[in-house]
């Protein structure tokens, strides 16, 4: 998959832009994925899906062969969704006064459009695991995102990150912390 | 064995026990687990809570988003340029090093016709086709003056509102600041001090661009256009640039 992921680069590169059109077929599914678990939000994720790619390809004569596409993309789309957060949130305090405790911007609650999948869950438990998600801060929601979910090794969740991998590690261990107290009460009531 | 950490129950958890990957560790971690009630209610909280974590859905993508992702941004993806410029920075800059090897740089930059002398023998062992050399450089040196003014056309054009993230315009400034430093010296060398004093001025913008803050505010940007304007920087480029262009097409 990665051989054929750099040679459709090599090809990009060269001006054949129906070889970014293989990479974004490739790749758009798991990208949307990734976004609205950062974002929350359908329509955010969409646009966080359209702006890493338009910001891939300007910058494909960056890109590095000797490491993984998936994961240089995985970067883009981290950092468009970090900055449609802090946009977001630059938007919010226009409305309402910051929270002082936070040093980080927080990402938003996902949106509240009915679906199956949001239906099998009871309305309680979404909204407190949405609420507790929210909570976390953008470096840890991201490495929780790209360990929890992706299933991604600390190492790799580090080089996406750009931090040393000890960082990564602790911003993975903050968010665990904080999703346990928050949602503990919830499952020993349910147990 | 002590109790387990709540960090180490979740590296535990993530099967990424602490330092090198190490089935001693999580050997050690398992038997504690179940000789020692409380870590394991622990344990077992926190394999409830992230699996209820796991559970909230992400919707549904149709198979063929990734086509319909496609349809609607190819409209914005700008033509790629078939010159030297898809080539990562430190080639773009070896390759137009030894692209300026010979003695038709100062006709090149000029945008002069070229000049009498005949090339030396190195240079004929470089290249056995001089036209075909020519071109190439004019090309790449081109595609370098085309890049510069899309950054300062974009950063000059922006109509945002609130403070602009101009990273991106940066990254691109900084890739230039090498090549425009490699074209000055150039043109220093062969004597070409009109060329080498435009370039000289392009590269102290693309410098000071590089490192201002990546957010600015809409006056920040409006000092830098009255800046542009007031050394008619970005006029001087555009005629170089159609100079070099012009010659390309003659070739």
């Amino acid at each position: 998959m990665e051989q054929s992921d750099l040679h459709q680069v090599a090809r990009a590169r060269s001006g054949d832009t129906d070889a970014f059109r293989i990479l974004v077929e490739r790749h758009s599914r798991s990208l949307f994925r990734l976004a609205y678990r950062m974002t929350g939000n359908q329509q955010d994720a969409e646009d966080v899906v359209q702006e890493s790619f338009l910001r891939a390809y300007k910058q494909l004569g960056k890109f590095d062969e000797r490491a993984s596409f998936g994961t240089w993309l995985y970067r883009i789309a981290m950092n468009c969704s970090l900055d449609l957060v802090r946009a977001r949130k630059r938007r919010n305090e226009q409305l309402a006064p910051a929270d002082a405790e936070l040093d980080e911007p927080v990402l938003s609650l996902p949106s509240t459009d009915p679906d199956p999948g949001r239906l099998a869950l009871s309305g309680e438990v979404r909204d407190r695991v949405t609420e507790a998600m929210s909570h976390l801060s953008a470096s840890e929601r991201t490495a929780f995102v790209l360990r929890h979910f992706e299933g991604m090794c600390i190492e790799d969740v580090s080089r996406v990150l750009g931090c040393q991998p000890g960082a990564a590690k602790h911003s993975v261990f903050r968010a665990v912390q904080k999703l346990r107290r928050a949602l503990e009460p919830l499952v020993s009531t349910a147990r | 064995m002590n109790h387990v950490t709540e960090e180490q129950l979740i590296l535990h958890y993530y099967g990424e026990e602490a330092g090198e990957p190490d089935t001693c560790d999580a050997l050690a971690i398992e038997q504690h687990l179940e000789e020692c009630a409380d870590c394991r209610s622990l344990y077992g909280s926190l394999q409830r809570v992230l699996n209820i974590v796991d559970s909230m859905p992400v919707p549904e993508r149709p198979a063929d988003y990734g086509t319909l992702v496609w349809e609607r941004i190819r409209h914005k993806i700008p033509a790629r340029r078939r010159g030297l410029g898809w080539l990562p920075a430190p080639w773009r800059w070896a390759a137009a090093g030894v692209a300026f090897a010979g003695l038709l740089v100062t006709a090149f930059l000029a945008g002069r016709s070229y000049p009498g002398p005949r090339p030396s023998s190195a240079q004929m062992a470089a290249s056995r086709d001089p036209q075909t050399s020519e071109r190439v450089l004019r090309a790449a040196v081109g595609d370098y003056l085309e890049r510069s003014q899309m950054v300062l056309a974009e950063l000059t054009n922006t109509d945002q509102k609130g403070v602009i993230d101009i990273s991106d315009e940066q990254e691109r400034a900084d890739d230039l600041v090498t090549e425009t430093r490699l074209y000055r010296q150039t043109a220093t060398r062969t004597g070409d001090t009109r060329i080498a004093g435009l370039l000289d001025e392009l590269e102290r913008v693309l410098v000071d661009i590089r490192n201002s803050p990546s957010q600015v505010t809409p006056a920040d940007l409006e000092a830098f256009r009255r800046r542009l304007e007031s050394e008619g920087i970005l006029f001087k480029i555009r005629v170089l640039g159609a100079n070099v262009r012009n010659q390309e097409q003659k070739l």
